[in-house]
């Protein structure tokens, strides 16, 4: 049973290393989803077998609240499981991991419900469901169909707990900076002020000329670092960038609708350059150790 | 005789998908057996959550032996030519028989087909049907190279109790399945469908889904009553829920009082779309109760407690989230927001919803002169119309547009009446709701509709089959229906409003035109650019373009528009068995647009169409056309103008010119004074000199002048009837 915010990360941790997975670490980079991750974005594609888990903080400057709405964040943590290719018994191995963090499914209602993932930014997409608990959403479950626009061969699972959310479930909590964090810290102290903070920043503050240049520039680097020699990583995290600066201009209102489709097009079409770059790199590519 | 079960278990099923799969897959298999002359009893397909099964009854063990013919060559033709008949026939020369067809002989082969064991038959179809199934949205997955809705977990397929062996989806088919995902332990051993629903049932599973709802809604009344509340009945929920449990549990949860000043619009809408659950009632009151009825899946240890407690909490959120909206919302005032629509986008080619507004208020002020409603209350009421489309709550429930604009409306303190035309202006939403009623909505509706018509025909978008993306049948229907429930008399596409409607729409495409030009960002140039692959170039080219080929060829798209509501009209009509022919007879004289005016004029059509009199004048009418057509084709001379019936003419022939003399001045007189009923009286009068005239009167008499004069007589006769409808299209 995970009484405290940081024992159901130590949780799903240790179940998903069980599992085979490698427990990765957060990527160093602004986000708005674990999806983003290289360690899931490029990782889907291709033949070559993967398992990993990890947390991921995600950014979404839009959902800022000043701290004064009891459950929306502009800044939570996502944990995020890749298993590629899906196995067969993948929902049986979720509902065990659920188990694990202390809802037992005998005294609860689980249910899986249509809800089809797409991230346009990413020109990904795939088919599953929200899980609910008790009428609550606490995952996001998805087989993943393409990503950058090509097909996932062969099909991932991801699931991504939305941990605030699981905790306060878990710790039958109604505020979310009333979380448990540990048995001394609640999470309003560790992130209150953050909160308020970043929501200052992203809805007043936030240069958005700055922010415009930021955009252009790593829009110029990525394709640059895609031309010649690829360099598919480092390109990848251009692409992160210019994704994580239209959130930013998004939140700060400075963009219409028609822009909103061209810079979502925009990233996309990084994305997909850095998804095909990937592909023909060593990594990429499968590659048999053995024979 | 034999029966087949048949069920594919996968992952879970959307549930809107459900249904309309059992159905298909019922509808293949069935098609597909009878294919293969497979007759049999009965068939029923079955869906949830887990599973699509289907039972088909008294199958034959196997396929009827079939015979079949086959033509060959001539006796006699080239070795070459009856070498190649038998190997495509699989016979031997000596197996075939000879025929004569009265030309020659030649071969027939006789093939005789064994028919084949209903179980191989189906082990080689099913895959076949599987492969076919068309689900809204599929999916690959592991292990499979086919398609299908969720990952395939088991097949079980059965005939006659023993298991027909097959691969579909990386699946092998055997004969077990599994019960519920948590109330059920094991794979479950089937034979046939009788053991087959009960083991199910044993394992927490209903199988049908009528069962299932009947269940849910058996339980939320009950539960309800008990509480002396009653459900807000919900079907298209309640189909989705009982999609959605494979062991429908019906429990009750509490909404907290802080909600229950918010409007029972969004309480219930948050409930429904967020979370699933049946709003219930106080029917003493009508009033929203602070209750509500959840359907879970799950039998819990403790009576579902802590479902419910969870429910209730994620509601309290969900509903918090609603309440700071509809407070958020209230803090601006309708007016203040109309200069925010100018930042959403109606239509590419169409503007922005604030474009959209102006247009609608104009309109709006002038029907509202024609019907009698009050001017200045429409336009207001058309200016605020579609404000509510920036606040929080309707950002969130789109389906509550006009619903929240009232209450803003009112909270802002405008007038009641302008208030609900804010929301009534949507009205119709659908076959079952209700026209708008208060003249002031009426104007606003009907301003909002005609406007949405003349725009999409005005850029060529029109419904085309199946796909009607702006729901502009809707729109098109929603007008008719208004007009006609409220007997409005107003020309729809003629009246000088409609007039200024068109030039206000075209200037709307005109000036998003030039500002796609102007714009930085401009997409049109960005898109031509693409093609050429010059900007510079692109530009040049746009700019070429003529604005008055733009405003030709929307006038070109909305002359359309004519068609498209008659035609609506007759769908809107069929269903009060008016005919749809007698639409068009009326409706192909040209100059009717008033809606009332037609629809009576086509009902007292229909009316004396139906007695002796008109039955009779009708055939009269297409013997004397088919004459006059006949006679002008061979002659290469129209017979038209006044006839003048000499005095020693039949008697016959007097009559009937005299008749029609007599009616000619009167019909004009009561069709103008929308008298329909006499005026078909009238027409009635024809009947017996036009029968008399045929039966005693010979058309083509030898004397030209007598022919001439004859047949400018059935000439006139057919004007004639052409002032009440277009009698040729009139079938029958």
């Amino acid at each position: 049973m995970a009484r405290t915010f940081q024992d159901l990360i130590l949780t799903l941790q240790n179940f998903w290393a069980k599992q085979g997975c490698l427990i990765l670490q957060p990527y160093d980079m602004e986000m708005g989803a674990g999806t983003f991750h290289p360690a899931t974005t490029l990782r889907a594609l291709g033949p070559r077998p993967w398992r990993a888990a990890y947390v991921q903080p995600s950014r979404r400057p839009k959902d800022g609240r000043y701290g004064e709405n009891p459950n929306r964040l502009q800044h939570y943590y996502q944990y995020q499981v890749i298993l590629k290719p899906a196995p067969a018994d993948v929902l049986d191995i979720y509902l065990e991991s659920i188990r694990a963090i202390g809802i037992d499914p005998a005294r609860h209602d689980i249910r899986f419900v249509e809800d089809d993932w797409e991230s346009p930014t990413l020109g990904a997409w795939g088919l599953g469901w929200e899980v609910w608990c008790d009428g609550m959403e606490i995952t996001q479950f998805t087989y993943f169909q393409q990503v950058g626009g090509i097909d996932c061969d062969p099909v991932s699972a991801e699931i991504t707990y939305g941990l605030e959310r699981l905790a306060m479930y878990v710790q039958g909590v109604e505020f979310v900076y009333d979380l448990a964090f540990n048995d001394k810290f609640r999470y309003g102290e560790v992130f209150h002020q953050s909160e308020v903070e970043f929501s200052t920043y992203d809805f007043e503050r936030a240069d958005t000329e700055l922010l415009k240049h930021h955009f252009e520039d790593a829009e110029k680097e990525c394709a640059a670092l895609l031309d010649g020699r690829k360099l598919a990583l480092p390109a990848y995290d251009q692409c992160i960038k210019a994704s994580h600066a239209f959130n930013l201009l998004d939140a700060r209102g400075v963009i219409s609708v028609t822009e909103r489709a061209s810079y979502i097009g925009r990233v996309r079409t990084l994305a997909k350059a850095c998804c095909e770059a990937w592909l023909a790199s060593p990594m990429g590519d499968y590659q048999p150790r053995f024979g | 005789m034999p029966d087949l079960l048949l069920e594919l278990f996968s992952e879970e099923i959307p549930a809107r998908m459900q249904e309309a799969a059992a159905k298909d897959l019922e509808r293949l298999i069935v098609g597909a057996l009878s294919d293969r002359g497979l007759m049999f009893d009965g068939a029923k397909a079955f869906s949830g959550p887990r599973r699509l099964a289907l039972s088909v009854l008294g199958l034959p063990a196997k396929q009827p032996d079939v015979s079949e013919e086959k033509k060959g060559p001539r006796i006699g033709a080239p070795e070459k030519a009856i070498e190649g008949f038998l190997r495509s026939a699989g016979v031997t020369l000596d197996q075939c028989e000879k025929r004569n067809d009265g030309k020659g002989e030649f071969y027939v082969a006789v093939i005789a087909r064994k028919g084949r064991a209903t179980a191989d038959v189906l082990a080689e179809v099913l895959p076949d049907v599987f492969a076919k199934l068309p689900w809204p949205k599929s999916m690959r997955f592991p292990g499979s190279i086919v398609r299908w809705v969720r990952p395939l977990h088991s097949i079980l397929c059965t005939f006659d109790g023993e298991v027909v062996p097959f691969e579909f989806a990386g699946v092998k088919s055997g004969n077990t399945t599994l019960g519920h995902r948590f109330l059920s332990r094991g794979p479950i051993e089937v034979r046939r469908f009788e053991d087959y629903e009960e083991k199910l049932r044993k394992a927490h599973v209903i199988l049908d889904t009528a069962e299932r709802k009947e269940i849910i809604l058996h339980e939320v009344k009950q539960k309800a009553f008990a509480l002396g509340l009653e459900l807000i009945e919900d079907e298209g929920l309640l189909n989705e829920v009982a999609g959605l449990a494979e062991w429908p549990i019906v429990l009750i949860g509490r909404i907290e009082d802080q909600f229950m000043d918010v409007p029972p619009e969004i309480l219930q809408t948050s409930m429904r779309t967020h979370q699933k659950y049946f709003a219930l009632r106080d029917p003493k009151t009508g009033k929203l109760a602070n209750r509500f009825a959840l359907v879970s899946n799950m039998v819990a240890d403790d009576g579902g407690k802590e479902i419910v407690a969870g429910n209730e909490r994620v509601l309290r959120a969900r509903l918090s989230d609603a309440k700071f909206f509809w407070d958020q919302d209230r803090k601006r005032t309708l007016e203040s927001r109309v200069d925010d629509l100018k930042n959403i986008v109606f239509h590419a080619k169409l503007g922005t919803q604030y474009e959209r507004v102006e247009r609608i208020e104009a309109l709006a002020g002038e029907i509202a002169a024609k019907i009698g409603a009050d001017v200045e209350k429409s336009r207001r009421a058309a200016h605020l119309c579609k404000a509510d489309l920036t606040t929080g709550v309707v950002g969130e429930f789109p389906e509550l547009q006009g619903v929240m604009g009232r209450y803003y409306a009112l909270h802002d303190g405008e007038d009641a009446e302008v208030a609900d035309a804010i929301r009534d202006h949507y009205k119709p939403q659908g076959p079952g709701d209700v026209v708008p009623a208060s003249k002031v909505s009426i104007a606003v509706a009907l301003a909002d509709k005609l406007d949405q018509l003349v725009g999409f025909f005005g850029i060529d978008e029109k419904p085309t089959g199946s796909s009607d993306p702006y729901a502009i049948r809707r729109a098109a229907l929603g007008l008719i229906r208004t007009v006609l429930e409220r007997n409005l008399r107003i020309s729809i596409l003629r009246g000088e409003h409609a007039r200024s409607l068109y030039s206000r729409v075209a200037k709307s495409i005109q000036d998003v035109r030039n500002r796609a030009l102007l714009d930085p960002n401009r997409e049109l140039i960005r898109n031509v650019s693409d093609q050429v692959g010059s900007e510079r170039m692109a530009i040049a080219l746009t700019q070429q373009l003529d604005p008055d080929a733009t405003a030709t060829k929307f006038l070109n798209n909305v002359s359309g528009l004519g068609v498209f509501i008659a035609d609506r009209l007759k769908v809107a009509l069929r269903e009060k068995g008016t005919r749809h022919d007698l639409i068009d007879a009326v409706f192909s004289l040209g100059d009717e647009d008033d809606l009332v005016r037609l629809v009576a004029r086509v009902e007292a059509l229909q009316g004396f169409l139906k007695t002796e009199d008109g039955t009779n004048l009708l055939a009269g009418y297409k013997r004397a056309v088919n004459i006059v057509k006949a006679e002008e084709k061979k002659d290469g001379f129209e017979y038209a103008g006044l006839p003048e019936t000499p005095t020693n003419a039949p008697l016959e022939e007097h009559d009937l010119a005299t008749a029609l003399q007599k009616i000619d001045s009167d019909i004009g007189l009561l069709i103008n004074a929308e008298k329909f009923v006499e005026a078909m009286k009238l027409l009635a009068g024809l009947r017996k000199p036009v029968d008399a005239f045929f039966e005693k009167v010979r058309v083509n008499d030898e004397d030209k002048n007598i022919r001439a004069n004859r047949l400018m007589l059935l000439s006139r006769l057919r004007a004639t009837l052409h002032l009440v409808a277009d009698f040729s299209k009139i079938e029958g």
